[in-house]
């Protein structure tokens, strides 16, 4: 697979193109230039580390929407064995932005659900761009639910710009959907670890990341609302969200210094998106490590370890009284 | 200002430069926004600010709503001293900590939220209560936090819990901080519930977003004013995706109840007798008279 470059990796792009010109040449001359080839690999590697070490908050947008970026259904094929899936929400229909089912972890059954994004124009659509509408966040419940019957833990991956603004989703309770489903993570009695892998967009994200261990991707991002939304909204410009980026705080670096996840789990050079098998065991890595932290707890001691740490989110000041 | 200046038509008026445009009219009439009807303020105050002409209900601040909604005796307030900070330094065109202060000048409030533990014809209750008027009702980690202080009060009293939506949603300037709140207030709500505390969720306009999308349709009996404006998604974010004509009454209380979203629709006026009743149902307790 030929890699997307980025706007901002202008040079790297240009670099890789002239190793890849020497590649074909090399193919049918006479001349061993295989020398200069790796001199340019080992500096095109150099300057992704370089620019990957001082990326900007809107550049880390920028790599967590990378349409080559893995997805949930990626990492489910990497991480986990004998999956299942379910579909469906009882009621309405298969929300496709969401997917989860029954699968193996490290040979452990469990419960996987993620949003899906598309890779082509015809998925993309399929999956409406990872955008879940309520039945999709329906069956997130349905599987947790699931889970909790037979004490399985809950492994989930988000992955949105966020939740579906239309008019059929707001009709059957946008709202209601995602409210219930924080009610319920809230109380499940099973493990609950949740990874962002890509965007975390806001409530929509939010929707199936309340967990025992919250973890983050190096370049993936969490917000409130989207940089731009931020943008439109405070600046009254679509163009500012490189600033609201920056002071929303919406890195894994910045998130887990204001103490709102877990952990961080590196990324290879260049972003997931250039070795997605290398993502995958890192990320299984850290996976069984977060499991491992919970796994012991009774259901009781897990609950009210949980709600501890949900209420102890927020800032504030309080006034003697 | 005088008497005389106050019975002058607008026209001969002289524009005072120190006067501040205020969006509440000052003085003695008021015009109703829905039917335009030139109310008697006292009329339309005596009438909970329900249009005697139209039923239009506008919106309320927090202590007024509070005051309507409880009984004068024994309200004590709940987590007045929680108070904001900038914990991000946010800044767009203006710092946040100057748009905190203008909101409390401008309201004499620390925050978007006022809880009091009171009673609703004598039956005791805990009314977490959204001050719109405070950056637009937007739920930070004073809100969450004065929401959860509310609700511990509750349960330790072992009374129900009310809370009075009316806010746009999470606020941008704490960033990942009002996102968790969502989650921090739907956690504690479960708690009620397990104590088989009733949580009733009373949607005024308007009523969107992050709020919208936590706790607020989370109540064991969810109630909404007449026509007010209740969602996930703005009806203006929903019209540019989806590129159609929103339908009429889209998204207002009249549209919820029909598409099986609440429980019921409840005119202001009878507002405190029909909490009043749903908790004695709930509490298999005597019904309740005014």
């Amino acid at each position: 697979m030929k890699t997307t470059f980025l706007d901002f990796e202008h040079s790297i792009a240009e670099l890789e193109g002239k190793i890849e010109q020497l590649r074909f040449v090399q193919d049918d001359s006479a001349v061993d230039i295989s020398e200069e080839i790796g001199r340019l690999e080992a500096k095109s590697l150099t300057m992704t580390k370089d620019l990957y070490g001082k990326l900007t908050p809107w550049q880390i947008a920028q790599v967590a929407r990378h349409p080559q970026r893995p997805y949930t259904l990626d990492y489910v094929q990497h991480i986990f064995t004998d999956f299942e899936e379910l579909h469906g929400d009882r009621a309405f229909a298969d929300d496709k932005a969401i997917v989860g089912g029954l699968a193996r972890f490290n040979g452990q059954s469990c419960v996987v659900i993620g949003h899906q994004k598309g890779r082509d124009t015809k998925e993309k659509i399929v999956r409406n761009f990872g955008m879940p509408r309520p039945e999709g966040y329906r069956k997130a419940m349905r599987l947790m639910k699931l889970a909790e019957k037979f004490g399985l833990p809950v492994f989930t991956f988000v992955d949105t710009p966020g939740a579906y603004p239309g008019i059929g989703a707001e009709e059957r309770g946008q709202s209601e959907a995602i409210g219930h489903n924080l009610y319920v993570m809230a109380e499940l009695k099973v493990p609950l670890i949740c990874t962002i892998i890509g965007e975390g967009g806001s409530g929509g994200a939010l929707a199936i990341a309340v967990g025992d261990q919250v973890m983050m991707l190096q370049y993936s991002t969490y917000s409130v609302i989207s940089p731009e939304g931020c943008a439109s909204i405070l600046w009254k410009s679509a163009d500012k969200a490189a600033e609201a980026a920056e002071t929303m705080g919406i890195t894994a670096a910045r998130l887990k210094s204001l103490g709102l996840i877990d952990k961080i789990v590196n990324e290879p050079v260049g972003g997931a998106h250039r070795d997605h098998r290398a993502m995958a065991q890192s990320l299984k890595r850290a996976l069984t490590d977060a499991l491992r932290q919970v796994d012991s707890l009774s259901p009781t001691d897990l609950v009210a370890q949980r709600m501890e740490k949900l209420m102890s989110y927020g800032r504030f000041k309080e006034l003697a009284s | 200002m005088s008497w005389l200046q106050k019975l002058l038509p607008p026209k001969i008026k002289r524009n005072d430069p120190g006067a501040r445009n205020k969006s509440i009219p000052e003085g003695l009439w008021s015009k109703c926004p829905a039917c335009e009807a030139v109310l008697y303020r006292s009329d339309l105050e005596s009438n909970l600010c329900v249009c005697p002409k139209c039923g239009h209900h506008q919106r309320l601040r927090a202590r007024v709503r509070l005051d309507q909604l409880l009984d004068p005796e024994g309200r004590f307030e709940i987590g007045a001293e929680v108070v904001p900070v900038d914990a991000l330094k946010f800044k767009d065109s203006r710092k946040y900590p100057e748009r905190l202060s203008t909101a409390t000048a401008d309201t004499g409030e620390a925050d978007a939220m006022v809880v009091m533990q009171g009673a609703i014809l004598t039956m005791p209750v805990v009314v977490a209560c959204f001050e719109f008027d405070f950056l637009g009702g937007s739920m930070g980690s004073v809100v969450g936090e004065r929401f959860v202080r509310g609700a511990r009060v509750a349960l330790e009293q072992r009374i129900p819990f009310i809370c009075i939506t009316a806010t746009g949603g999470a606020r941008m300037q704490e960033g990942l901080f009002s996102l968790m709140q969502m989650a921090k207030t739907t956690a504690i709500i479960t708690q009620l519930s397990q104590r088989k505390l009733p949580f009733i969720s009373l949607l005024t306009d308007p009523t969107m977003g992050g709020v919208s999308a936590s706790f607020a349709f989370m109540g064991d009996v969810v109630i909404a004013e007449p026509g007010a404006l209740i969602g996930f998604a703005g009806p203006r974010v929903i019209e540019q995706t989806v590129r159609e004509t929103l339908p009429e009454g889209f998204q207002r209380s009249e549209f919820l109840l029909e598409k099986g979203a609440i429980d019921m629709i409840v005119d202001r006026r009878e507002l405190r007798q029909r909490i009043a009743e749903l908790l004695a149902l709930l509490g298999r307790q005597p019904a309740v008279h005014a």
